[in-house]
């Protein structure tokens, strides 16, 4: 049963005028699937893919960060409008702020490291292990990676095997081989 | 993930919205209604973060909204001029819940009677309480709800 939107629209006003609102989720049709995108008011917290369980991911952020979550479009207007430049090719760097709520002190070296790789080039995961220091540690990064809570915008799809193969992907294979074909322009 | 853990607030809302705007519509009429309703959700995200047991959202909201309608009824009866009676036609009539029978009962009272028996038993008041927020004597909000159940009782039976 939905209630009045009028309703619905006035209280989400009030509630972030209030400041209530920890946790903002919107979707988003891109051309690898509808995105279910979250910001807290310190910015980007949350991206998945539309395979995931949408409940499933609700309830992470929840747990995680926390259960003030509403459907909130407006504050997700700025990451909107990046990621449709960026499907569009006309965005190589993303600059809407990150929140790392949901990362461990490990994953956020690894996905920092990650987020330096520039756009249209890919890293291997011995490379990124490198990077933080670990130089064995490349299996580490591969987990690291495949728990990146901000895919795409956090480009974990520019790491790949040494000597070329393409390696895996939380988003599935046929994901990262089109943003990786899309960057190659 | 535990079994208590809180859902996003987001179901709660999309869950109990509606069951919660029926209440209010009936303890406190459809033109304070909507405020409310918007007072009673905006409490419950504030508190929501701290709540310890998610096994009775329904029940906690309900809580929150009889608050709200005691506060409304305690501001309305300190007004000077007196306030339309709700209206007839309501969400109540499209979406019959389990107590909308009773509630739109309640509404069709007359306005002392109504206020009295909604603050009695929707906002579980003492009679000191209600008394107070009447403007009137204990004796007179006593005699108020029991005028009001009576009514109630021959219009159910």
């Amino acid at each position: 049963m939905t209630i009045d939107a009028a309703l619905t629209d006035r209280f989400l006003e009030r509630a972030e005028a209030s400041r209530l609102v920890d946790v903002a989720v919107t979707t988003m049709d891109t051309p690898i699937g509808t995105l279910l995108l979250m910001a807290t008011t310190k910015g980007l917290v949350r991206i998945a893919f539309e395979d995931e369980n949408r409940d499933d991911v609700l309830g992470e952020v929840a747990a995680g960060v926390s259960p003030r979550i509403l459907d909130s479009p407006r504050r997700l207007d700025a990451v909107r409008r990046e990621l449709e430049r960026y499907f569009a090719g006309t965005l190589r760097d993303f600059e809407v702020p990150i929140d790392w709520s949901l990362t461990g002190a490990f994953a956020r070296k690894v996905l920092h490291r990650t987020a330096r790789i520039p756009y249209g080039s890919v890293a291997s995961y011995g490379e990124v292990a490198f990077g933080v220091g670990t130089p064995r540690g490349a299996r580490a990064v591969g987990n690291a990676l495949g728990s990146n809570p901000i895919p795409v915008v956090v480009p974990c799809h520019r790491v790949v095997r040494t000597g070329g193969a393409i390696g895996g992907y939380g988003g599935g294979l046929p994901r990262k081989r089109w943003l990786l074909a899309l960057e190659a322009g | 993930m535990r079994p208590t853990a809180l859902p996003p607030f987001q179901l709660v809302f999309d869950d109990h919205a509606q069951a919660v705007l029926n209440f209010l519509t009936g303890a406190v009429g459809a033109s304070e209604a909507e405020d409310c309703f918007q007072e009673t959700m905006l409490s419950a995200l504030r508190a929501y973060p701290r709540l310890g047991d998610s096994s009775n959202l329904r029940g906690w909201l309900f809580t929150i909204a009889r608050r709200k309608a005691i506060d409304a009824y305690r501001a309305r009866v300190r007004r000077p001029v007196p306030v339309a009676d709700p209206d007839p036609g309501s969400a109540l009539d499209t979406h019959p819940d389990s107590d909308d029978g009773l509630w739109d009962q309640v509404r069709s009272l007359p306005s002392k009677q109504r206020k009295a028996v909604v603050l009695r038993y929707a906002g579980d008041r003492s009679y000191p309480e209600i008394a107070a927020a009447m403007s009137t004597t204990q004796d007179s909000a006593r005699q108020s709800v029991h005028e009001g159940l009576k009514k109630l009782r021959r219009e159910l039976r």
